[in-house]
């Protein structure tokens, strides 16, 4: 296993460091690859992809990788149970329509389930909706309100309460500041919550 | 037509002596056939490029497509024209005739050098015409295999085609999975539409409602039902184009003369466009193997064999797919590609699936579409990293 290159976004290292060697992975809304092939690189996964935009899919495709073009919302109902050992979802969970539903099926048709999502809980978001009354556009979420794709927003404690609802088990969980790196794992969730700009968790499906 | 008379006319010349390699199975090999018969003898002719590596793991077959044939890459001996995909196949080019062994066959009922029905039928000395028992893309494909067998190799590294050569790719997939390490569907479907087969039904018709047809005995009393193949090939280009492309290269233009003639000449460019494809189609096509052609696609139906769900011909299924459709295609549409994705995720098959932004319609496969180039690159290329294949220029 190679070293990923030095310019890797730190959160898909986060997500790599985080599924077994050799595993089979399906990265869903896997963009241009970043992660897949981060994944096929340091982590010998057997991994493929769905990407909506047709672009995205055709570079991916070029580049060897394995990917489809589909819908997280609708397209994961024609996968079988067990097919994975992972299924990923980076930074695209508040962009589906139904994310309770996506979940599910990622947890249906992989063992384990990786999740990351800004956290809409962290206090530069509370701040400018607090004292300036805005929507809040950050270098993290730099869409305007009206022109996001992001419909879905949760806070780290949301999502919490959403995986004791859907009885699935966190195995791991970071919260990552503003450069990518971990806040320290003995915070409290309320601090993760207010400090963690972005949040990645493993969830495993209880038997 | 002048000319010499129809017995000699290039649709037919290579029907029993093709003039590239060819192989004959006796009646100790009969090809087992859908139609339930064990058919003998059996020719295949072929065509391949590139050589065989020591371990034959580099294997390419490419399935050609109705009117298509093995010539992918050498002159055609009949048209003199370049071969049909030598933007595609040779050296440096995506399927890279410098690393792979390059294999296309004419399929059985063809009219190039495989048994069709314009080969003599040796215990009656005559064209088999309508005797031959009905092809189907199975038996297409069982006659590939044997041709392996021969040739010894035991794993094809890629099987591709487009139309109903992607047809025979997929029927490959699902007939003999160990046998293949990746599979590149293009522009094809698992079925033949309602549309499609009535499209086929029109060209058919025009075949044998042309009298010198004979009942399919055209040849053996010297004459060819040219204008109706004509007609069928007018037909069938038509689906092949979008209407934008038509649009943008025809028009309303009018051929060769400042104003309309009020009559019934070709007084548009699209009109005497169409009548040149039919007048060139004609010299290097048998009637009767149009009508087993158009009938082989439109009798495919890979999930029928599969307890009518597509996804039980992928079941377990280790090759790697690359599925290709093209957004201006209405014969072979996306939505026939995505329903193959989607049996082969569900079957937990490794599958890419890249749609290509063009107007040219169903024969964007055969063009210079540049990115269909760049993303079967891409899937071969990693197909032979993972096969222990050199990578290009390797």
């Amino acid at each position: 296993m190679s070293v990923p290159a030095p310019h890797t976004r730190i959160d898909l290292v986060r997500v790599a460091e985080m599924v077994e060697p050799g595993a089979r992975v399906l990265d869903v809304g896997c963009g241009d690859g970043a992660l897949l092939r981060l994944l096929v690189d340091t982590r010998e996964a057997d991994g493929r992809g769905i990407e909506l935009s047709q672009q995205g899919v055709n570079d991916c495709v070029a580049k060897g990788l394995s990917v489809v073009q589909g819908d997280a919302d609708t397209d994961l109902a024609d996968y079988p149970d067990d097919a994975f050992d992972y299924v990923i979802l980076s930074q695209t969970l508040q962009a589906t329509r139904q994310p309770r539903v996506v979940l599910q099926h990622m947890l249906r048709i992989g063992g384990r389930a990786i999740v990351s999502f800004p956290n809409f809980g962290h206090w530069r978001v509370r701040a400018k909706l607090a004292f300036k009354g805005r929507m809040p556009v950050t270098e993290n979420l730099s869409h305007a309100w009206y022109d996001t794709p992001n419909i879905h927003f949760c806070t780290i404690r949301d999502f919490v309460a959403l995986t004791n609802d859907l009885d699935a088990h966190i195995e791991t969980s970071a919260a990552l500041d503003s450069f990518g790196h971990p806040l320290q794992v003995n915070f409290p969730w309320w601090a993760w919550n207010l400090l963690g700009e972005q949040a990645v968790f493993l969830l495993r499906r209880k038997a | 037509m002048g000319g010499p008379g129809p017995n000699l006319i290039g649709s037919t010349l290579e029907a029993d002596a093709p003039s590239g390699l060819s192989v004959r199975f006796g009646a100790d090999r009969p090809l087992p056939m859908d139609a339930g018969v064990n058919f003998s003898p059996v020719t295949i002719a072929y065509q391949t490029y590139g050589s065989l590596n020591a371990a034959k793991s580099n294997a390419f077959l490419i399935c050609h497509a109705l009117s298509g044939d093995q010539h992918v890459a050498n002159v055609n001996p009949v048209t003199g024209k370049n071969g049909w995909w030598e933007t595609m196949v040779g050296h440096g080019k995506p399927i890279d005739t410098d690393r792979f062994f390059v294999i296309c066959a004419n399929v059985i009922g063809g009219c190039m050098g495989s048994t069709g029905p314009a080969s003599t039928n040796p215990s009656t000395g005559r064209p088999y015409g309508l005797d031959m028992p009905v092809v189907t893309i199975a038996d297409m494909v069982r006659a590939q295999a044997m041709l392996l067998d021969h040739l010894g190799i035991e794993t094809l590294f890629c099987v591709t085609g487009g139309s109903m050569g992607g047809m025979q790719v997929l029927q490959w997939a699902a007939s003999y999975p160990e046998r293949v390490f990746s599979a590149l569907p293009i522009a094809t479907a698992a079925k033949h539409s309602a549309q499609n087969i009535a499209f086929h039904e029109v060209g058919r018709q025009a075949i044998m409602a042309d009298p010198d047809w004979r009942g399919g005995r055209y040849l053996s009393e010297g004459v060819s039902p040219g204008k109706g193949l004509a007609v069928a090939r007018m037909a069938a280009h038509i689906t092949y184009l979008s209407e934008s492309a038509l649009q943008r290269r025809f028009g309303r233009k009018l051929h060769n003369r400042a104003e309309l003639t009020f009559s019934f000449q070709a007084d548009f460019q699209i009109e005497s466009y169409l009548r040149h494809q039919g007048s060139i189609f004609v010299e290097r096509f048998d009637p009767n193997s149009y009508l087993f052609m158009t009938r082989a696609m439109d009798y495919f139906d890979l999930a029928a064999d599969y307890g009518g769900v597509l996804a039980h011909a992928f079941k377990n299924a280790k090759t790697r797919f690359c599925v290709v459709s093209f957004t201006s295609d209405w014969l072979f549409p996306t939505s026939d590609s995505r329903a193959i994705v989607h049996a082969l995720n569900a079957g937990g098959a490794s599958v890419s699936f890249v749609e290509i932004e063009t107007d040219r319609g169903h024969d964007a496969f055969l063009l210079d579409v540049q990115d269909l180039f760049k993303t079967t690159r891409g899937f071969i290329d990693s197909a032979a990293r993972a096969r222990g294949l050199p990578g290009p220029r390797g």
